[in-house]
């Protein structure tokens, strides 16, 4: 059902926890639904030095934050902001179609985190 | 790597014993059970054979025994042959919420053709009251049909009690069989009831045949139309093959119902016992002691269950769980919804079903795993208490 590339970061996802001072954080999803994400963001020089995550969820889930850690580290904002969720799934091989909506929120959290780190920037 | 089965409420590995006693029905006695010739002959003798020793198995007459393609066809045939027969005589029957989609889906098509169903309601630990069967039963009321064993929480019924109260009322009795049978002692006089479903792959026979107990003077409509075989109530050439290895299967479960019972009892209580002390905030589904001898189902706060049994797939571990996200409708199981679990937690369970292969050391090597497998998961989710 799942890819080999989805397998290998479900298995040994990358950068798994949170980042206690972080600049940004985005939840989305809900554990009602099955599937909860929080992504941490740390940024230097408007470039994302770090990306955490921490995921309630399927296999599909964990593998898409995992994913979506390793596209954006390194990133600029701007460079950030454009992943989508197609990259994240393209990224892994593909995901199962059942999977596409309801595990795939990888770019949504990254995208929620940005707004928090812009927000938390605009107030300062 | 380690390969254990522990999903056998899915499906069980088919005993050798099936399988040698199959063969011979493919590769040399092939007639056609109608056929006068020796060919046909020999078939018809095994198909004879077959229907007494699945009879015994539940204690019924082999002209009661009406063979099937598997347990889902026996609940169609019970429920819409009942219904188009009687839909003069009444028009309502009674299930209850937790039944296998066999039974739930064949309702909703009954609803669509103008027939009206109550589902009653179960308790937290999955037992359904008798009395709110006997609320439910109206003169309208043909047909009473409730789960013996459920196939997820493994709780079991008190079918008898139930059978009364229909047949006090005069109204029929059905009962899907299919995870008790081979299980548990199923007698179908003890349990009276009219109809009871059997599935031959859930008891180390092969798939794609079942058979639907019928008492002597029931009558119902065939689904199937065709010629008059089994007794005009399913036409269509029998499967011998999968007949005969569905009698083997049934002759062996009922040889080996006592050890396999207690041997899987232990392995249940032990798992149960072992898992919920050794993992925090993590429960039982179902009813502690009217379940199914080889039924663990539990689970697991801050944990979604497609991911532990990934994990313990990986680990060689077979099991299955009641997450929407491993279901192809991505709905919660509706099983445990009934049972009152919020849907978070419905997403943490899991499945654990033996058979008569398992042993007490996978029974050690799953609860080691899981234990690991909980605290990596719990480890990366957001909504764990933070250590």
């Amino acid at each position: 059902m799942y890819s080999e590339k989805v397998m290998e970061h479900f298995s040994n996802p990358k950068n798994v926890g949170e980042i206690e001072d972080a600049d940004g954080v985005g939840e989305v999803g809900n554990p009602t639904c099955g599937d909860m994400m929080n992504i941490y963001i740390k940024v230097k020089d408007g470039k994302l030095s770090d990306v955490k995550f921490k995921t309630f969820g399927c296999g599909a889930a964990i593998a898409t934050s995992s994913m979506i850690t390793e596209l954006a580290k390194g990133k600029t904002i701007e460079e950030a902001l454009e992943i989508t969720r197609d990259d994240v799934a393209q990224s892994l091989d593909g995901l199962p179609p059942v999977k596409m909506h309801c595990s795939n929120l990888a770019a949504d959290g990254l995208h929620a985190a940005i707004e928090d780190y812009k927000k938390k920037q605009g107030t300062d | 790597m380690a390969k254990i089965y522990m999903d056998n409420g899915a499906t069980t590995k088919p005993d050798s014993e099936v399988v040698s006693a199959m063969l011979p029905y493919y590769n040399e006695h092939f007639g056609n059970a109608s056929s006068l010739h020796s060919f046909g002959q020999e078939a018809a003798d095994a198909l004879d054979r077959a229907r007494q020793q699945v009879a015994n198995l539940v204690g019924a007459q082999p002209e009661e025994i009406i063979f099937t393609s598997g347990g889902t066809e026996s609940d169609n045939l019970a429920l819409k042959g009942i219904a188009y027969l009687k839909k003069n005589a009444g028009k309502h029957i009674i299930t209850s919420v937790i039944e296998h989609p066999a039974i739930l889906n064949t309702c909703k098509n009954l609803q669509d053709d103008g027939f009206r169903v109550t589902y009653v309601p179960v308790d937290d630990q999955g037992l359904i009251d008798p009395a709110a069967v006997e609320d439910a039963i109206t003169d309208d009321t043909i047909l009473v049909s409730i789960m013996h064993g459920n196939n997820e929480i493994g709780t079991i019924q008190p079918i008898k009690e139930i059978s009364k109260i229909a047949h006090d009322r005069g109204v029929l009795m059905h009962t899907d069989a299919v995870q008790s049978v081979g299980k548990i002692a199923v007698n179908v006089n003890d349990l009276d009831v009219d109809m009871l479903s059997i599935s031959a792959h859930k008891i180390h026979g092969p798939k794609g045949v079942g058979a639907l107990y019928v008492r002597k003077g029931t009558r119902l409509e065939s689904l199937v139309k065709g010629g008059g075989h089994e007794f005009g109530k399913r036409a269509g050439t029998e499967n011998i093959p999968g007949i005969v290895g569905l009698a083997k299967a049934a002759e062996l479960a009922g040889q080996r119902l006592d050890d396999d019972a207690s041997h899987v009892t232990k392995l249940r209580d032990a798992a149960i016992t072992k898992i919920l002390g050794s993992i925090s905030e993590s429960y039982l589904n179902g009813h502690p002691t009217q379940r199914l001898p080889n039924n663990v189902h539990l689970r697991f706060s801050y944990v979604e269950g497609e991911s532990l049994l990934m994990l313990l797939d990986m680990k060689g571990v077979a099991v299955s769980t009641g997450s929407a996200c491993s279901s192809k409708s991505l709905e919660p199981s509706h099983v445990l919804t009934a049972l009152g679990i919020p849907p978070e937690q419905i997403h943490g369970s899991l499945r654990i079903t033996f058979g008569r292969e398992n042993t007490m050391d996978e029974v050690d090597y799953v609860v080691e795993s899981l234990v690991g497998i909980v605290e990596k998961l719990r480890a990366m989710s957001p909504i764990a208490p933070k250590h």
